[in-house]
């Protein structure tokens, strides 16, 4: 008896005769997300996805070989510079630092270790350095808004960055966005990817912005904004976020044996 | 212990700055077991604009249809070993080019192979969590391949490349997010 209705591609046999150098097929799919908890396509307050959502079913892909295998990242593209994004070349960035940690973790609740963890953000004013960011704020010469780290054996990452500011964008009439930092892991599969954004508790332009409120479920979008942590703070030099991160756990529903 | 996946948010607008250290033209380096070929092509929104801050990663077997490898820092674009692993953004006219090697066939469901594909994730303004969709490749046998089966028969050549004319390492394949010839997009 199949428990779980929504797992039962691997089922799906077109039948094909067995190559004999075929390495085992079987293999764990990973877990399809909880109802409301990651956003539709097509969410019309967010006007760019207008254009570009699909209009077409997505059509539902069983986890292949291909889905459950992802690359791993060699050790030399982080280092102790790509953690720190408060300084360049010796100099320090303006604004307000902050340290930013937390854990990776799978759905299961194991670590997620080794992994890479890229962020993105703009300056303490608001201001990306990038060509096609037109914000009249300045730029800080010192700093370039990019870090990167593995997570260690616990899962644990921590970056030091600067606060970023809110910026305006042409989505509505007075539209700003709430202060956020990007994330992208990639996790130990092509189906783990996750690109995401970290919010600041007590931003008053969360409640304005469509892009934070793209889910039905309110628990799942308050779980990207980051906790102050008292505890982390370093003394007289810089507060401390806490934002732990969730990536698709594998799916550990035993399958189906004939009786 | 259970919980759930945090929710995805688009990378735009200004999301180069982040990801674009791992830039790829070239997946596989010089000496790379395999057959090299090019892909090109174009990415369209429902008004058939050019979509010039997309974003395509790549996933894919080597020549023998196994998956696994290293990504290292990309020298001038070019991969210094074959991951499998590529990242290519779209440039101002909405346009990506990428080498690589043709893929092994892979195992799949149920003891079925699959053929030679891409895996490809798609991020971009606009999109509030990536998309994911499959390349195939024109010259290979592709009725007996499990995926493209669940893929209705008028909609699968969105998924499948076809060859430049007079060049025959080329292929193209243009992705196209609305319109008669949307493409086929995976709950993946
Ligand atoms: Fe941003």
């Amino acid at each position: 008896m199949n428990q779980n209705p929504d797992h039962d591609e691997l089922s799906i046999g077109i039948a094909a005769p067995v190559v004999p150098n075929s390495r085992p097929s079987q293999v764990t799919s990973y877990r399809r997300p909880y109802p409301g908890t990651q956003p539709e396509y097509l969410h019309s307050p967010y006007v760019s996805s207008i254009e570009r959502a699909p209009k077409q079913p997505l059509i539902k892909l069983p986890h292949t070989l291909t889905e459950v295998t992802g690359p791993a990242f060699a050790p030399a593209l982080v280092s102790p510079k790509t953690a720190d994004l408060t300084r360049q070349n010796g100099r320090e960035a303006i604004g307000e630092r902050i340290t930013v940690s937390g854990r990776v973790l799978d759905e299961n609740g194991k670590p997620v270790r080794n992994t890479l963890v890229e962020v993105w953000q703009a300056n303490a004013c608001g201001r990306y350095l990038h060509k096609r960011d037109q914000h009249d704020a300045p730029l800080d010469p010192n700093f370039t808004g990019q870090g990167r780290v593995m997570t260690d054996d616990y899962g644990a990452y921590k970056f030091l960055t600067i606060k970023p500011g809110s910026y305006p964008w042409r989505n509505h009439y007075n539209a700003w966005r709430p202060a956020h930092i990007h994330f992208s892991l990639l996790g130990p599969a092509f189906a783990t990817r996750l690109v995401t954004q970290m919010y600041f508790p007590g931003d008053p332009l969360l409640p304005f912005d469509p892009i934070f409120n793209c889910t039905a479920d309110d628990k799942a979008r308050n779980r990207l904004i980051s906790q102050f942590d008292w505890e982390t703070v370093l003394p007289e030099y810089a507060l401390a976020y806490k934002f732990d991160i969730i990536l698709r756990g594998s799916d550990e529903t035993p399958f189906e044996v004939q009786r | 212990m259970s919980l759930q996946a945090t929710t995805w948010q688009t990378v735009g607008p200004y999301f180069r700055i982040g990801l674009e250290y791992l830039n790829t033209t070239d997946l596989a380096p010089a000496g790379t077991p395999g057959e090299p070929v090019t892909v090109e092509g174009q990415i369209l929104d429902g008004n058939g604009k050019p979509i010039s801050d997309a974003l395509i990663e790549i996933w894919q077997a080597n020549a023998s249809g196994e998956y696994g490898g290293t990504v290292d820092n990309p020298v001038d674009g070019a991969a210094t070993v074959f991951s499998g692993f590529g990242r290519v953004p779209t440039d101002d006219e909405g346009r990506f080019s990428f080498s690589t090697i043709q893929p092994g066939p892979v195992a799949g469901p149920s003891g079925a192979m699959q053929s030679p594909h891409l895996a490809i994730r798609l991020t971009m303004r606009g999109l509030l969590r990536g998309l994911s969709t499959r390349m195939y490749f024109p010259a290979e046998t592709l009725n007996s391949d499990p995926i493209l089966q669940l893929v209705p028969e008028q909609r699968r050549a969105t998924l499948i490349a076809t060859q430049k004319p007079g060049t025959p390492a080329t292929l193209q394949w243009n992705i196209e997010m609305q319109g008669e010839r949307e493409t086929v997009f995976f709950d993946c």
